[in-house]
């Protein structure tokens, strides 16, 4: 459970991301996802219940925070890159400063992972210089260089113009085939339907229901899930 | 200034549109033609008022029933020129406060802020001890500090206090302006938007890291044009520590002043202390015209 003040902004949550499989989360603006992920990577303290990580339970007091912390990975949907860094140090940053890696080590890697997402030549480039779309793909490299045990994806693509979102999913789809954990919220439907295992939509702070996401898209068993997917039908965003 | 200004911008705009391959219209061309004509008149009417104030400024001084004994108590060319050594060689000491204290007062601001955003209990004391100094010493006087400093300290007979002057001024100098200076880097620091703070700390950065690697480079950037400003206010201020009996510029101009009983070395003295703050002024101009344009620009995130 999470609160702000009296509002109860996630309540009777239970869902379990397993191994190497992919989670959507689906559900209208404000209806909790974010404020999950957020608990999730211990960005928010939980009023009540657990969030287990590997088995353990990561929001007992009496763990160190910034130890989980260092086993997740976050992709925020204002990229959140640092404007004083260069690309490069942006990746290379916590492999070096949090995991004790060596500058040639870390910069090797963070070089081949910009490779892949075709961004090697903007390494030396600071995010300013960059397309959002380009940033974002940049903030993604950033949470993997630290070979996080789960991905956590918050709306990564709700800031970017509409011809720009193919080229950060096509990263998360390599992301996702190459067996990463990942959590994400999202409003890409489509999206969700290709790439995740399952698909939950949370609405008013509710799980009301989860599933395969050829079920639960295509065929929903709650109202207010029909409800929710034709209006995002009707927006043509299916 | 206004006229030099706007030159200025326009050069900006042609820059902005000249493309390879391209030539402007004739109606952009007489938009540009407008435009200088109305630019050479804002430099005539600029350069015709000045003038007209200037006259009238001269008049009103010059005409004044006490200006002839002014002249020779205020501007007197040949006491000036005796008492320009003795003040410039005063002036040297202010200089030596001013950067050792300025370095200094970067040092001590910079860990003051650092503790006010110490967050858990055990640091409790350290917060309240930061929060009590920068109030004590924003809201105090510079003169009532460097007395207190400058008279009260070796008048306690510790051994190992010292009593020159120098020590005794810069110390208190330090001490207000580090206040400021706190506040200016506080106020840089809590202007870092905290999703700079969640996206370090979700990387696995922790509080400390996360201040010296991510938070305090772009508080620093912001804060500069407000830290050269308080620079220009510490350039004159170091000529306080005259009260304390330091051979300043100050003190040397007073020297002079009470040997001649002619105001002039004040003068001098005062005039020396703004050639040295301009080129701090026009730097601090600099550096805060170009973090506006970058802002402009829309290059921050």
């Amino acid at each position: 459970m999470k609160a702000f003040g009296p509002h109860r902004v996630l309540h009777g949550i239970d869902l379990a991301v397993d191994e190497h499989r992919v989670v959507a989360l689906i559900g209208a603006s404000g209806s909790g996802k974010s404020t999950l992920l957020r608990c999730a990577s211990l960005l928010e303290t939980v009023d009540d219940g657990q969030v287990l990580l590997d088995g353990e339970d990561v929001t007992d007091p009496r763990v160190d925070a910034d130890r989980v912390r260092r086993r997740l990975g976050v992709v925020f949907q204002a990229y959140n890159l640092f404007p004083h860094l260069s690309v490069l140090d942006n990746v290379t940053l916590a492999p070096t400063v949090v995991h004790g890696r060596s500058r040639a080590e870390a910069r090797e890697e963070a070089h081949a992972l910009l490779s892949r997402i075709g961004l090697a030549a903007k390494a030396g480039e600071y995010p300013d210089r960059l397309s959002g779309g380009q940033q974002q793909r940049v903030a993604i490299v950033r949470a993997l260089a630290v070979r996080p045990r789960v991905l956590l994806l918050d709306e990564i693509t709700s800031a970017l113009d509409p011809e720009l979102v193919g080229e950060v999913l096509a990263v998360v789809r390599e992301v996702a085939a190459g067996g990463m954990t990942i959590l994400m919220a999202t409003h890409e439907m489509g999206f969700a339907r290709q790439v995740a295992d399952t698909v939950a939509f949370l609405d008013g702070g509710v799980l009301l229901e989860s599933g395969p996401p050829a079920q639960l898209l295509g065929d929903p068993r709650h109202p207010r899930t029909r409800q929710f997917l034709s209006r995002v039908i009707d927006a043509g965003r299916l | 200034m206004a006229v030099r200004r706007r030159r200025r911008t326009r050069a900006q705009l042609t820059a902005g549109t000249a493309g390879a391959g391209w030539a402007p219209s004739e109606l952009e061309l007489s938009r540009r033609a407008w435009r200088r004509g109305r630019a050479r008149r804002s430099t005539l009417v600029a350069l015709l008022s000045t003038l007209l104030f200037a006259v009238a400024a001269y008049l009103a001084v010059t005409r004044a029933p006490g200006w002839p004994r002014v002249r020779t108590t205020f501007f007197s060319w040949s006491v000036a020129v005796d008492a320009f050594p003795d003040i410039l060689r005063g002036l040297w000491l202010n200089l030596q406060v001013l950067v050792v204290g300025g370095a200094l007062v970067l040092v001590t601001g910079l860990l003051v802020a650092s503790v006010r955003t110490l967050r858990g209990p055990a640091l409790a004391p350290l917060r309240i001890l930061a929060t009590v100094y920068v109030d004590l010493f924003r809201g105090m006087p510079l003169i009532i500090v460097l007395y207190l400093v400058g008279f009260g300290f070796p008048a306690l007979g510790l051994q190992g206090v010292p009593t020159s002057a120098f020590v005794l001024g810069t110390t208190a100098i330090v001490l207000v302006y580090s206040a400021y200076v706190a506040e200016v880097f506080r106020a840089g620091i809590e202007s870092v938007h905290p999703s700079q703070r969640a996206a370090a700390r979700s990387l696995g950065l922790t509080h400390r890291q996360t201040m010296r690697i991510v938070v305090l480079p772009q508080a620093l950037r912001t804060v500069t044009p407000a830290l050269l400003n308080d620079f220009v206010a510490l350039q004159k201020d170091v000529g306080l520590i005259s009260v304390l009996g330091a051979v300043d510029a100050v003190r040397s101009a007073q020297i002079v002043v009470g040997q001649t009983f002619n105001f002039t070395p004040y003068v001098v003295a005062g005039l020396l202390f703004v050639v040295l703050a301009v080129p701090s002024a026009r730097l601090a101009d600099a550096v805060t015209a170009r973090a506006r344009r970058r802002q402009q620009s829309g290059s921050l995130l």
